[in-house]
């Protein structure tokens, strides 16, 4: 499936991420980590788990408003089927787990603060995404 | 009530970000990694970008502020060292990434999108985290005992 190459939704985009992440630091004081966030909301909570609920209805509610508003198309595609979609969520969650983050975690916030781990962290998952997509698409054929 | 207003005006910034990008479609992030068939290089300038802001950001925050706003200290992880979990956790991450084309990141703020796909991805996310997390438990657990 081709997709458009999008240079300037992708600089705009990618400027409204990381000034969340300077904001998220400058007014909580927290990394801008999804991993984090997310598995702080789930049970057992954490004992500040109510600012990392709001800013994921936030995170939510924008596209959502987005859309409702008419202000932008977002283009979403998903070209895998069903069952690699689960057994992919799950190995996702097992890994940024133990990877202690993932790619807005170690990849934006970590590297921004030249964190050597956040570095390791990101070239091996990249290295991990880029074998994994071409035995997918170029060795099986799927 | 002003940390939660504004996590969730934050929240808001980071979803737009995401939804502008198109790091939450799963058919170009795709498309970023197949270098030898359809491949779209936008996403290289997503990262520059959110990459650019946050190094400069952080440098002013942290030279100009001893704390944040609404708390009390900045909240920074404090290990350097590389170490098997982050490595392998890594690299069992990126197997899952490449499979789906979602991200933890990417995947949330397509919630508000609607679709069939996103919380059928996060929901298996969210069941590996707590795998994960119970195993991680338990063999600190065995460790100490």
């Amino acid at each position: 499936m081709e997709t458009a190459f999008t240079p300037y939704a992708a600089l705009v985009g990618g400027g409204l991420i990381g000034l969340a992440a300077v904001l998220l630091m400058a007014v909580h004081g927290k990394i801008a980590g999804m991993t984090g966030i997310v598995a702080g909301v789930v049970p057992p909570l954490s004992s500040d788990w109510s600012w990392r609920a709001a800013f994921l209805i936030g995170a939510i509610g924008a596209p959502a408003l987005m859309v409702a508003l008419g202000l932008m198309e977002i283009p979403f595609q998903v070209p895998v089927s069903t069952a690699p979609l689960i057994i992919g969520g799950l190995i996702v969650g097992v890994g940024v787990t133990y990877g202690g983050g993932c790619t807005s975690g170690h990849g934006v916030c970590g590297i921004a603060r030249f964190s050597p781990r956040s570095i390791a962290a990101t070239l091996v998952f990249m290295a991990s995404t880029f074998v994994t997509v071409f035995v997918i698409r170029h060795v099986i054929g799927a | 009530m002003r940390k939660t207003v504004s996590a969730l005006l934050i929240g808001s910034i980071f979803g737009m970000g995401i939804a502008i990008s198109g790091m939450g479609n799963p058919a170009k992030v795709l498309n970023f990694f197949d270098l030898a068939g359809s491949f779209d290089p936008s996403l290289v300038f997503v990262m520059a970008s959110a990459l650019a802001v946050t190094a400069i950001g952080y440098r002013i925050v942290f030279s100009r502020r001893s704390a944040p706003v609404c708390a009390t200290s900045f909240d920074l992880p404090t290990k350097r060292r590389l170490d098997i979990p982050l490595i392998a956790g890594s690299a069992v991450f990126g197997v899952g990434w490449g499979m789906t084309g979602f991200c933890p990141g990417g995947s949330i703020p397509m919630l508000g999108l609607g679709n069939v796909e996103t919380p059928i991805f996060v929901l298996s996310m969210i069941a590996g985290i707590v795998v994960a997390r119970t195993l991680r438990q338990r063999a600190t657990r065995l460790a100490t005992a």
